[in-house]
C-alpha cells in the first residue's frame, strides 16, 4: 500500500516582498513499510517537505496524499488531526517537554490523541522493548543523555501508531555511538514492526540505514 | 495527564507561581478585609447600642442615618419620662471629633442604672470636668492607662478604663461636655427603658405623637441601620475596592501567563506538533490559571486571619469579622479576574505557528 504520494508539490513562501520557492514540483512515493532517507544540502527543501508531510504547513499547490488523505484540501483543524493520528515526529533537538518525565512525555501524546487510561498495548510494549528505555522513563529530560532523550522522542512519536514516522536529522545532536543506537532502533522498528519512516539527514552514513535514498536540490527531487 | 503537565508547569517556576498566588491572595484579602471590617465595625456599633439597655432611642429631627446632631433640648427627657410605661430615660451628648473618634457625655448614675453599669477595670470613674474614662479597646489602641492624657478636641485626663460594650468608647460627664462645647441644655440622644419591652411599639407610637418631628426608633430598628446595605458609601467603596482587586488579579495573571507563554514557546510548538488543538493549549493555560486563582483564594482567606490580628493590634476600634459567606463570591471574583487575565496569553499561545515555535530557542 502506498503511504505517501506527492505529485507536483510546490511551496512558495513570501518573505517581505520576495517570493521564495521552497518546493518546485516534488514527486514522491513512499510505500507502506518503507524506510526512506531524504538527503540534500541546506536550502534544498528537505525541511519544507518534512513540514508539509507532517501537516505543519499547507502546500501551495500539487497533490499530497498520506494514508489516503489529501493534504491540499485540509483545513488547519484537519492538519491538527493528521498530526494527532497519522504522523509522528522525531526532531533533531528531541523536543521533549522539560517539565515531564520520559513516561509522561509519551503519555501526553496519548492524551492529545484522546486515549485515556492505561489499557495494554502489546505493539507499543514491543516498541518500548526495542528502544530499551524502560529503566529511564521515570526521569525528566535533564537527567537523560541525548540518545536516551531521542529514544523517548521516538517512543512518543510511535505511541499512537502513526502511518508515517517523520524524522528530521534524528542523529544531528548525537555522538557516533548514540547515533548508531538510534538509527539501529529506527531500522529495527521498520523491519520488525513494518513502520513507514521518512528520515531527513545530511549524513550519508545515516542515510545508508534506509531502504532508499532520495536526494533533493533547489526544491526538487533529483 | 493534562493536570500533571499543569502541576509540573507551575512547579517548574516556583517563584512566579508563588508571586501569582500571593498577588491573588492579596486581591482576596483586600476584599474580605474590607467587607469584614465594614461588618465588624457596624456590628460593634450595634452591639454597643444594645449595651445601653434601652428599648427606645430618640434623636433630634435633623439626625441622618445613625448619626446624632446636637439640637435636642434636654428638657425633652422630662417629656419622655412622663409617658406611660417609661421606666427611665437619659440624655447623652455625643461630640464627634473626626470620622473615627467621638466622646460621649453621660449622666453616670442614670446611664449605669439603665445599662447595668459601666464596669471599671482600672482606675476610677471620672469626677473632675476634664476627666474621662475610656473602654479597654480604646485604651489598648491608644496605649492609655489611668493617669494618661488624651486629646479629643480637648486634653482629657483618663481617670479609668471601663469594659467595652456599652454605647461608646469614651465617656465624660455630660455637663462638662455641654459646657466645654458650648451646647448647654442640649443632648444628642435620649435612651428610653420601658417597664416591659413588649410595650416598645405602643410607647414608640405614643412618643411619636408627642414629639412628631423627632426620630424615634426601637433599639432593634435602630441597630438594623448598622448594616452595609444601609450605608451607601460602604457599598460604593466596596465596589471600588473589588474593582481594584480584580484589576490586580487580572494584571498579575496576565503578566504571569504572558511570560509563561513566551518562555514555553517551544513547548507549545511541541504540543502542536503532537496534534494538540488550540483548545487543548488554551485549556492547559486556563487550568493553570484556575489552580492559581483557587490556591490564591485559599491563601487570601487564610491571610484575612492575619489582617484581623493586625487590625486588633493597630486598629482595635475597627474590629474585623471573618465573613465565610463571602468566600464563594470572592473565589468567583478571583477566578473571573484571573481567567480574563489569561485569555490574551492563551489566545496568543493558541495562534502560535508550530514551525516558528519549534524553531524558538
Amino acid at each position: 500500500m502506498t503511504e505517501v504520494t506527492a505529485q507536483n508539490l510546490t511551496k512558495t513562501y513570501r518573505v517581505g516582498e520576495i517570493e521564495v520557492h521552497a518546493l518546485r514540483g516534488v514527486d514522491l512515493k513512499i510505500e507502506g513499510g518503507e524506510f526512506v532517507a531524504i538527503v540534500g544540502p541546506s536550502g534544498s527543501g528537505k525541511s519544507t517537505l518534512f513540514n508539509i508531510l507532517g501537516g505543519l504547513t499547507p502546500p501551495t499547490s500539487g497533490t499530497v496524499l498520506i494514508d489516503g488523505r489529501d493534504l491540499i484540501k485540509m483545513s488547519e483543524a484537519d492538519r491538527t488531526r493528521l498530526r494527532k493520528t497519522t504522523v509522528g515526529f522525531v526532531f533533531q533537538k528531541y523536543n521533549l517537554l522539560p517539565t515531564l518525565t520520559g513516561a509522561d512525555n509519551i503519555e501526553i501524546a496519548r492524551d492529545i490523541a484522546g486515549k485515556k487510561g492505561h489499557e495494554r498495548d502489546p505493539q507499543f510494549d514491543e516498541t518500548l522493548a526495542l528502544l530499551g528505555i524502560a529503566s529511564r522513563l521515570k526521569h525528566k529530560p535533564r537527567a537523560l543523555s541525548g540518545g536516551e532523550q531521542q529514544r523517548i522522542a521516538i517512543a512518543r512519536a510511535l505511541v499512537n501508531h502513526p502511518a508515517l514516522l517523520l524524522a528530521d536529522e534524528p542523529t544531528g545532536n548525537l555522538d557516533t555511538e548514540n547515533s548508531t543506537a538510534v538509527l539501529s532502533v529506527l531500522q529495527g522498528l521498520n523491519k520488525r514492526l513494518g513502520q513507514t519512516i521518512l528520515m531527513i539527514t545530511h549524513n550519508p552514513e545515516a542515510a545508508a540505514y534506509a531502504h532508499r535514498k532520495v536526494t533533493m536540490r533547489d526544491g526538487r527531487i533529483v | 495527564m493534562i493536570y500533571r503537565l499543569v502541576f509540573e508547569n507551575l512547579k517548574h517556576r516556583p517563584v512566579r507561581t508563588l508571586l501569582s498566588v500571593v498577588a491573588i491572595g492579596v486581591e482576596v484579602t483586600l476584599i474580605l478585609t474590607l467587607v469584614g471590617v465594614s461588618r465588624g465595625v457596624l456590628g460593634d456599633m450595634a452591639a454597643r447600642s444594645r449595651g445601653t439597655g434601652a428599648d427606645i432611642l430618640i434623636r433630634p429631627p435633623d439626625s441622618a442615618g445613625f448619626t446624632f446632631s446636637l439640637t435636642m433640648p434636654e428638657k425633652v427627657v422630662n417629656v419622655v419620662r412622663a409617658q406611660p410605661h417609661v421606666a427611665m430615660a437619659t440624655g447623652t451628648f455625643v461630640k464627634y471629633i473626626d470620622s473615627f473618634n467621638s466622646i460621649t457625655g453621660i449622666h453616670v448614675d442614670e446611664f449605669n442604672a439603665m445599662s447595668g453599669g459601666l464596669k471599671v477595670k482600672k482606675g476610677r470613674m471620672f469626677q473632675a470636668p476634664d476627666e474621662i474614662v475610656v473602654d479597654d479597646v480604646y485604651a489598648k489602641q491608644h496605649h492609655l492607662k489611668p493617669g494618661s492624657t488624651t486629646d479629643l478636641a480637648h486634653t482629657w485626663n483618663v481617670s479609668g478604663i471601663v469594659e467595652e460594650g456599652k454605647l461608646s468608647r469614651t465617656f465624660g460627664d455630660i455637663g462638662a461636655l455641654q459646657q466645654l462645647f458650648e451646647a448647654r441644655g442640649l443632648v444628642s440622644t435620649i435612651y428610653v427603658k420601658l417597664d416591659n419591652p413588649a410595650n416598645t411599639a405602643a410607647v414608640k407610637d405614643a412618643l411619636q405623637k408627642v414629639l412628631p418631628t423627632y426620630k424615634i426608633d426601637s433599639i432593634e430598628d435602630f441597630v438594623s441601620l448598622f448594616s452595609v446595605n444601609s450605608v451607601p458609601y460602604i457599598e460604593a467603596f466596596t465596589r471600588v475596592v473589588i474593582g481594584i482587586a480584580v484589576l490586580i488579579g487580572f494584571l498579575v495573571v496576565c503578566l504571569s501567563m504572558y511570560t509563561a507563554v513566551l518562555e514555553r514557546t517551544r513547548e507549545i510548538g511541541i504540543l502542536k506538533a503532537l496534534g494538540a488543538s488550540p483548545a487543548y493549549i488554551v485549556g492547559i493555560l486556563l487550568r493553570e490559571t484556575v489552580l492559581l486563582a483557587l490556591t490564591g483564594t485559599v491563601v487570601g482567606i487564610l491571610m484575612t486571619y492575619g489582617t484581623r490580628s493586625l487590625m486588633a493590634i493597630f486598629a482595635a476600634s475597627m474590629p474585623q469579622e471573618i465573613v465565610p459567606d463571602w468566600y464563594l463570591t470572592v473565589a468567583g471574583i478571583a477566578l473571573a479576574g484571573s481567567i480574563v487575565g489569561a485569555l490574551y496569553p492563551g489566545l496568543r499561545a493558541a495562534r502560535q505557528d508550530a514551525i516558528e515555535a519549534l524553531a524558538y530557542d
